[in-house]
């Protein structure tokens, strides 16, 4: 039997403020363990919650990012549990009156644009960070992360495959990143993702038992935990047997994802209103002064790169599809006008080997100032395109510019006609072969002969030097 | 007459001119302990050599000619779940037993801002749950005018210290008249403020909503001079309220004359108290003598009020007190298998009965399923408690009425029963609920000699008119003046 797979996703992404969500503790990634704490991010008894109000704001600027409606009176609810890495024993969060609701995110799926469902934005605290011993016998607590501010997404069930689940993330990630509210760095949990996941028999329309998958922690482990899990129900059914309503984590080791809690052992919250804090009250004014403040969205980027820069479509998508990376276009371009070449540099050279890292653009030292400079080394016949590639890997590695690299390396063009004029007389010595068979009409033969006098030159001559230069020798 | 039975203003005026020195009045207090505290066990923790240093630093700017504010050099003492800085902070629990605050609370910073001299930490209900002070995880409070009965409470430690001279005033907290009740029992001043007028940053929570600090002192006077210095806005509380705070000694004018003063047809049950009954009855035909109107009123909730009381704060409590866990601080159970198990034995051993009575109750309230019937039920009732006393201040500037139905009860009576206990709060609860300021002065004596307090009530942030009717009846009175034989 066919069956159709629902997914629909939670995501939480962290909040780029400086400080905690209801302190003023710093929200700097690493540290050493417990050192970004206070009195109230430790829950310590007596203290009181404040709300950080970059983190309203920014939190406003997802949601409408994600083209939701913001609600004008939400507030903030205690959301009960006992552990270790929750000090208060519950987290702030938002219940029944979050922040957002309705709003959308369109994905491109097999070359049609496709809508996905927001079904809210909220706002919460994050909880600190168990440290196991090796031996099992105790854990440790660092409560570094306990309170930075996160936004909860949850999108509709509009998901229908795990790949559409990818997609989806990756341009959630790249919305989130362009509205600068977050820097979605999953390995720094900084973007965390679980999925709610059911099939069911093509054309039916009620949804079946869904399951919820936690622990993946890249856009890689959430499409396969996603893949294992719709094969684990569709194995179920065939067998007759039933799917049960549950957590499963997903495990990177085996493939395979686990029973983590049955429905029956799903807490109970509690929720109530947090009685600590005021309700947010937000004024359409507000609203509206940070719409303004939204910095221009992938798709406009596009349509940008398009018209001005005459970008093929393609290359515009692939370009805008990161901040990061288009942000470094638009800034060599500056340098550099000819656009084509840059983004053929930028999706060539520059992603190939970015991917090859497994790195991001602002991880690496290159400016594109160095990239700009580098073009017009090309230009003005100091280095061949050939050699060009040997200079930007050291710039992508070292972050130094292309000038000292070539200084250095002594990687200058040869376009000195004497000098080549010489090396080009010995090639022709040297193959007697090829001079007879390029006189003897195969005009092919000259490639050779081009390629002997770059491995003379270890690939530094000018060539169109060298094939003028053969050409006049070879035919007098 | 010794400096430790003085009031805070008297002191101060003999501080100004030179007539005593603060580590007179603060070793004259400190004496007094020695000398009653085995009997009335107002204290937890005594501080004395952070209380003289305290005294000495303001006797060093006293004799630099340097201005002081009024309460520099008083000794006070505060009710034990009000963080101190390096000192003991216990909520008067197990769990809480050695536990050292590293911050101040707000009204902690700012009596020290002012110059009070911190004496110690009072005894309490564990996490301020009771009326007797019974609930201490550590021993029973006495009342200094009966060692045999109970001070009230939970702010039983602060009445009892400042009825026996251990304080000079002393600071309390009242959820549901923690801080009225203890002080009608024991013969002193005590005012709750409005919900949001004092800072609770640093007052371990039982119920967030309710929870309020006041003054517990020996008059009127020294309440509104403490009442000074601990009302205000701060930022570190965002359910404080930024209202101006007015000079309340302003308020301390012998006059009621026009006033329309309420008095709740509900407030006086079948089965009260007759003596407590004629001594209310009494204090309102004095108020009415000196000028004031005394208008019957209905407040038809009241009798909502306990139940709805027993719904919110339990479940407030169940959440304020879910991180008393024995993970970071605190105490922790010495053998376990799991966590599951630490949590278990750590809270079992740690919290007393009535403490996990109410935990149990406001988890229940808050449970999926119950959650509507009970919790969100209770949220209606307390808004018709709050249009209740809308209602009545359309008609009056303020209400009389007991602050408890009985004076003060044997040690033990009620410990068994604990409904019984719950109704000693009946007339000042309501007064939470609806976040306005309430406060209680002796207006009577029973024949045995204990005391009875007399609750006024006032409108929201008005504590200024309750403060002018203490004083004038205060003033045309003297109840106040009687001491407890020690
Ligand atoms: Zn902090």
């Amino acid at each position: 039997m066919d069956y159709e797979v629902i997914i629909g996703l939670e995501v939480h992404a962290e909040l780029l403020t400086d400080s905690k969500i209801f302190c003023c503790c710093t929200t700097e990634f690493g540290g050493a363990p417990n050192t970004h704490c206070c009195p109230v991010c430790l829950g310590l008894p007596g203290v009181l919650p404040v709300t950080n109000e970059k983190v309203i704001e920014l939190g406003v600027k997802a949601a409408l990012a994600l083209n939701c409606e913001i609600s004008p009176y939400s507030k903030f609810d205690r959301k009960n549990y006992f552990y270790p890495d929750l000090p208060k024993a519950y987290q702030i969060s938002q219940y029944d009156l979050p922040l957002a609701r309705n709003g959308y995110l369109e994905i491109e799926v097999d070359g049609k644009t496709k809508k996905i469902g927001i079904t809210r934005v909220h706002l919460e605290e994050d909880a600190g960070k168990l440290v196991h011993s090796e031996t099992g016998s105790y854990s440790l607590v660092d409560y570094n992360r306990t309170g930075v501010p996160l936004i909860e997404i949850v999108t509709e069930p509009d998901l229908r495959s795990p790949a559409e689940a990818k997609i989806f993330l990756e341009k959630l990630k790249s919305i989130l990143q362009y509205a600068e509210v977050s820097d979605c760095k999953m390995q720094e949990g900084s973007l965390r993702c679980d999925a709610n996941v059911s099939i069911r028999p093509m054309g039916s329309k009620e949804f079946g038992t869904k399951t919820e998958l936690k622990n993946m922690n890249s856009f890689k482990a959430v499409q396969k935990g996603l893949e294992y899990e719709v094969k684990r129900q569709k194995k179920l059914l065939e067998r007759g047997k039933k799917i049960i309503q549950e957590t499963r984590r997903w495990d990177e080791n085996s493939n395979k994802t686990y029973t983590m809690r049955s429905k029956e052992e799903a807490h109970d919250y509690r929720y109530f209103p947090e009685p600590d804090l005021p309700p947010i009250v937000l004024e359409k004014g507000y609203i509206e002064e940070i719409r303004k403040t939204l910095p221009e969205m992938p798709y406009d980027r596009k349509k940008r790169y398009i018209e001005e820069y005459g970008l093929p479509e393609y290359d515009a998508g692939v370009i805008t599809s990161s901040k990061a990376l288009a942000d470094f276009f638009e800034e060599c371009v500056k340098e550099y006008v000819d656009a084509k070449t840059v983004s053929n540099w930028v999706m060539g050279e520059l992603l190939g080997t970015l991917n090859a890292m497994d790195k991001e653009i602002d991880e690496i030292p290159l400016t594109p100032k160095h990239l700009a400079d580098m073009l017009k080394l090309m230009d003005k016949g100091t280095i061949s395109g050939k050699i060009a590639k040997k200079v930007f890997k050291e710039m992508m590695e070292t972050g130094r510019t292309p000038d000292e690299i070539v200084e250095e390396k002594g990687l200058k063009q040869i376009a000195d006609e004497g000098e080549l004029s010489k090396i080009v007389d010995k090639v022709i010595a040297d193959n007697p072969k090829s001079v007879e068979d390029y006189r003897a009409g195969k005009k092919k033969a000259i490639g050779y002969l081009v390629g002997q006098v770059m491995k003379e030159t270890r690939g530094k001559a000018n060539p169109q030097l060298v094939n003028k230069l053969l050409r006049e020798k070879l035919e007098s | 007459m010794k400096l430790c039975e003085l009031t805070a203003h008297e002191l101060k005026d003999m501080l100004r001119k030179g007539e005593t020195s603060s580590r007179e009045i603060t070793e004259s207090v400190l004496d007094r302990i020695q000398e009653v505290e085995e009997k009335v066990k107002a204290y937890v923790t005594i501080d004395r050599e952070g209380a003289l240093k305290q005294a000495d630093e303001i006797d060093e700017k006293l004799k630099q000619g340097e201005q002081l504010p009024p309460l520099a050099g008083i000794p006070i003492a505060l009710k034990d779940n009000m963080c101190t800085k390096g000192l003991k902070t216990t909520c008067s629990s197990k769990i809480l037993e050695n536990f050292v605050p590293p911050y101040d609370a707000t009204v902690v910073a700012k009596l020290k801002e002012n110059g009070a001299v911190i004496i110690g930490k009072t005894n309490m209900d564990e996490f301020a749950m009771g009326s007797s002070t019974e609930n201490s995880a550590f021993f029973n409070t006495a009342n200094p005018w009966d060692l045999t009965t109970v001070p009230g409470g939970s702010s039983g430690g602060s009445a009892a210290a400042v009825a026996a001279d251990e304080a000079v005033m002393a600071l309390g907290s009242d959820t549901g008249g923690s801080i009225r009740q203890p002080a009608a029992l024991c013969g002193v001043v005590g005012l709750k403020p409005t919900y949001g007028f004092v800072s609770r940053y640093g007052l371990i929570a039982f119920a967030s909503s309710l929870d309020q600090i006041g003054p517990i002192t020996r008059d009127v006077t020294d309440c509104a001079l403490l009442m000074n210095v601990i009302c205000g806005h701060d930022p570190r509380d965002s359910t404080s309220a930024d209202v101006k705070v007015p000079d309340f000694t302003r308020f301390l004018r012998n006059d009621v004359k026009g006033l329309r003063i309420g008095i709740p047809k509900e407030y006086f049950p079948e089965g009260i108290n007759p003596e407590v009954e004629k001594a209310v009855i009494n204090a309102g035909k004095l108020l009415e003598e000196l000028g004031a109107e005394i208008i019957e009123i209905s407040l038809p909730h009241t009798d909502y009020a306990l139940a709805d009381y027993y719904i919110i704060a339990p479940a407030e409590a169940s959440s304020n007190l879910a991180r008393y866990d024995g993970i970071q601080y605190g105490y922790r159970s010495q053998d376990y298998d799991d966590l599951i198990d630490l949590y278990k034995k750590t809270r079992s051993e740690g919290f007393g009965p009535e403490v996990k009575r109410r935990i149990m109750l406001g988890t229940y309230a808050l449970s999926s399923g119950y959650y509507d019937a009970y919790y969100l039920k209770a949220l209606k009732v307390r808004t018709l408690v709050k249009q209740d006393f809308d209602r009545a201040f359309e008609k009056v500037d303020c209400i009389i009425s007991p602050t408890s139905p009985t004076p003060a009860f044997k040690m033990g009576e009620k410990v068994d029963d604990p409904l019984a206990m719950y109704l000693s709060d009946v007339f000042t609860l309501p007064v939470n609920m609806a976040g306005i300021a309430g406060i209680s002065i002796p207006c009577g004596f029973s024949k045995e000699g204990l005391p009875i307090g007399l609750q006024v009530i006032g409108k929201p942030f008005d504590e200024g008119t309750i403060i002018q009717v203490a004083y004038t009846f205060e003033q045309n009175t003297d109840f106040h003046k009687r001491k407890p034989e020690l």
